[in-house]
């Protein structure tokens, strides 16, 4: 049986195209880019042309970005790293944050809190996961060092409107930090037009290889390292740098900006099909996050009296991948932080199912997929009876 | 292709009970469940710590399987622990494994095979089925010291024709010899004893820290009702037991019985331990068909007890009188009377 991948926001396939362009940089040339000999010369070329090239793509300078190992080496130096240089030049001691934020940034901040004296300011969300400035607003103070909040959630979807979000933090002398980790596949990432001071991306959301991210840090914007060594990246981040995995990064990166309206053409109609079609087929189910301000590729929703993770596991046994919020390999399901954010019930929370579409996704597929979920839900609201003993 | 759910532990046997149907061709899925825990001893929990969870996905990968966990903490609470205290509770020595086998493994989890669109369900029990006619026997596994049919005299004929029981033809040496000719990193992992719930503390710690209320003390007395000492609660206490009751006495004093109305433990010396006879109810027989007339069988009253001859006499009401041919010691309220006939697990039921 061919099995169905429909989970591209938990991970994407590398692109043959990048693949192509990373596979020198392992043997053949393959020096240290802080080597002096020619070698090294050849690796720091393919770094620094990389660093252009996401440059380009994010429209900022390349001494504006760092490379680091993915996503979540991201959110950790842009919030530990910006706190802690805020505390120093301002005596500022808050992180405001939103309560739908990936555990890179949620979890950051609480072990600033924890361990480094910080204060933290959870954002409630609307019904729609959605962060609204004007709550932004009413949380800063002159005490605010940092403002961390996601460009696009990657449980339900939703987008949050981070230009506006990043005026008010400006107008009140806050640093802005956006993950857009999930975003950087289909929306656009203009760090000018989105005014964020730190953005967080990571490689294997948009075809790249696992294992790489970027930091965007505005110019004159003061971190801290939090990975010290050598003076690699302009000295905020240590460690000979992944040559073949940041030309990869560059190069998926680059593709998608140039292929985002096709990308974006390709899976938004089946996205609506599925939202319709299981709204419609499916008794006691709901769309989380909402229709408009949402990932193009991305359909979730919750069911009721159902355990999100045995449904993933009926689904996989139909060769259907696909992700919930409160997944657990381990058999212990709790709903997400993100199904309590945005008030969902635990009768509702425990049941989420996320589909995630990408370029290989095939509307044959996706007529597959819904002829099958409907019967699915259905055994696991059976089982679920079971389960309550 | 004929497709099979293996309920994995992580140990050897179900290790390889996998490892053989994959090699016979069929489309093997693992999969495991993630019982109860004590609050805070979620690491030691003997059959589903991450640990445990940690090898079987390992062997699961080692056998390019499938491996999905499914959550069963609250129905095993509700089924298997309060059962366990339920029947300390009555003064009883209540056998926790049989109510799992049967309303958690084959009943739950076989559910959850049959969902997945699974033809079987294979476990590592050490035990046979076997064809007759157009019944299906449950027989001994071919290695005695291993056999574990007396947790399995639960099943029905609608279970038995689902289950399959892949190790039960092997010895166990041959099972750990198996497991490393396929390289599966559970080929020298040891047995696990005890209920897995207990996480390898003592049943009374368990019981003291989860039902302090049922540890009444009461009164140690002999037949006569002469009080000789004082007991801590009914549930410490053993039929059979000998030391550990604290009280002084010229010959060796065992326990006789329990009184669960009366809160009292009865002791008498060595000779005047042992019955004759037992009743046994919610007798279940594996051929669906309760016998109309009495049979020889050999007995058995624990898991870990040696077989005894007996006449079995079915009474009304899923009851069964056993008489055996010689005075057992350790009759037991709670625990099972299983009977065989050579290799050939008739039936069973509960110890009154």
């Amino acid at each position: 049986m061919n099995q169905i991948y429909l989970d591209y926001a938990a991970t994407t396939p590398v692109d043959p195209r990048v693949l192509d362009a990373m596979m020198p940089h392992f043997s053949v040339s393959f020096g240290n880019p802080s080597s002096v000999h020619r070698y090294g010369q050849q690796a720091e070329a393919a770094i620094e042309s990389a660093r252009e090239t996401v440059a380009s793509s994010l429209n900022c300078r390349a001494d504006e970005i760092v490379f680091t190992s993915c996503g979540s080496e991201s959110d950790n130096l842009a919030l530990r790293g910006a706190a802690l240089a805020m505390r120093e030049k301002t005596g500022a001691y808050r992180i405001v944050t939103s309560k739908a934020e990936h555990h890179a940034v949620s979890k950051t901040a609480e072990q600033l809190e924890r361990y480094f004296g910080f204060e933290v300011k959870w954002l409630d969300l609307d019904e729609f996961g959605m962060v609204q400035p004007q709550n932004v607003e009413r949380a800063l103070d002159d005490k605010t060092a940092l403002v961390s909040v996601m460009y696009a959630n990657n449980e339900i979807g939703t987008i949050n409107p981070i230009g506006e979000i990043a005026e008010v933090c400006h107008r009140h002398g806050v640093l802005f930090h956006s993950d857009a980790v999930q975003a950087a596949a289909y929306l656009p990432v203009d760090v000018q037009s989105l005014g964020v001071d730190l953005l967080s991306i990571g490689g294997h959301k948009f075809y790249g290889p696992k294992g790489v991210g970027v930091l965007f840090v505005r110019k004159g914007t003061p971190l801290i390292p939090s990975q010290t060594g050598g003076g690699q990246e302009n000295n905020l981040r240590a460690g000979t740098q992944n040559v073949p995995y940041i030309v990869g990064l560059a190069e998926a990166l680059r593709l998608t900006v140039e292929e985002r309206e096709q990308r974006i053409a390709h899976v938004k109609p089946l996205r609506d099909q599925i939202i319709g079609a299981v709204l419609e087929t499916i008794p006691d189910s709901r769309l989380t996050g909402r229709m408009e301000s949402r990932l193009p590729n991305h359909a979730s929703f919750a069911f009721k009296d159902v355990d999100g993770n045995l449904l993933l596991t009926l689904l996989d046994a139909a060769s259907f991948a696909c992700s919930s919020g409160s997944a657990c390999k381990t058999g212990n399901p709790e709903p997400s932080e993100v199904m309590d954010a945005i008030g969902l019930s635990r009768e509702w929370g425990l049941g989420s199912l996320r589909i995630t579409l990408g370029k290989d996704s095939s509307s044959n597929d996706i007529k597959e997929f819904l002829k099958t979920l409907p019967s699915l839900v259905e055994k696991a609201r059976e089982l679920a009876k079971d389960k309550r003993g | 292709m004929t497709k099979v759910v293996v309920a994995m532990s992580g140990g050897v046997d179900s290790s390889v009970a996998a490892a053989l149907l994959k090699q016979e061709g069929y489309e093997v899925v693992g999969m495991m469940l993630r019982l109860w825990s004590e609050p805070g001893k979620e690491d030691s929990n003997r059959c589903c710590t991450p640990d445990a969870m940690g090898l079987a996905r390992r062997v699961a990968a080692k056998l390019d399987i499938p491996f999905y966990v499914v959550d069963a903490k609250d129905v095993f609470h509700k089924t298997v622990v309060e059962y366990f205290l339920d029947g300390y509770a009555r003064g009883e020595t209540p056998n926790p494994c049989l109510i799992c086998n049967r309303q958690i493994r084959w009943e739950f989890l076989l559910n959850h095979a049959l969902a997945l669109s699974a033809d079987f369900m294979a476990t590592g029990h050490y035990v046979r089925k076997q064809e007759a006619g157009d019944k299906h026997q449950l027989l001994r596994a071919v290695d005695r010291a291993k056999d574990q049919s007396y947790v399995l005299h639960v099943l029905n004929q609608e279970k038995l024709n689902r289950a399959l029981f892949p190790v039960g033809d092997y010895t166990k040496p041959e099972i750990r010899k198996i497991a490393e000719s396929f390289g599966l990193p559970t080929a020298s992992r040891h047995d696990s004893q005890d209920l897995c719930f207990l996480a390898g503390d003592d049943y009374r710690n368990f019981l003291q820290r989860n039902a302090a209320e049922m540890l009444k003390p009461g009164k140690i007395t002999r037949r006569d009702g002469e009080v000789i000492g004082e007991h801590n609660g009914l549930a410490n206490y053993t039929i059979g037991q000998r030391k550990g009751l604290g009280v002084s006495s010229a010959v060796p004093l065992y326990i006789l019985g329990k009184d669960a109305t009366s809160n009292t433990v009865i002791v008498g010396t060595q000779d005047e331990l042992g019955s004759h006879e037992l009743i046994a109810k919610d007798v279940n027989w594996i051929s669906g068909e309760a016998p109309n007339e009495s049979f020889r069988a050999e007995v058995k009253i624990r898991y870990t007890a040696k077989e005894a001859g007996a006449l079995v006499m079915p009474l009304e009401d899923g009851q069964v009188k056993v008489q055996f041919d010689a005075p057992q010691r350790d009759v037991t309220a709670g625990q099972a009377a299983v009977f065989y006939q050579g290799d050939v697990l008739l039936g069973g039921g509960l110890i009154q």
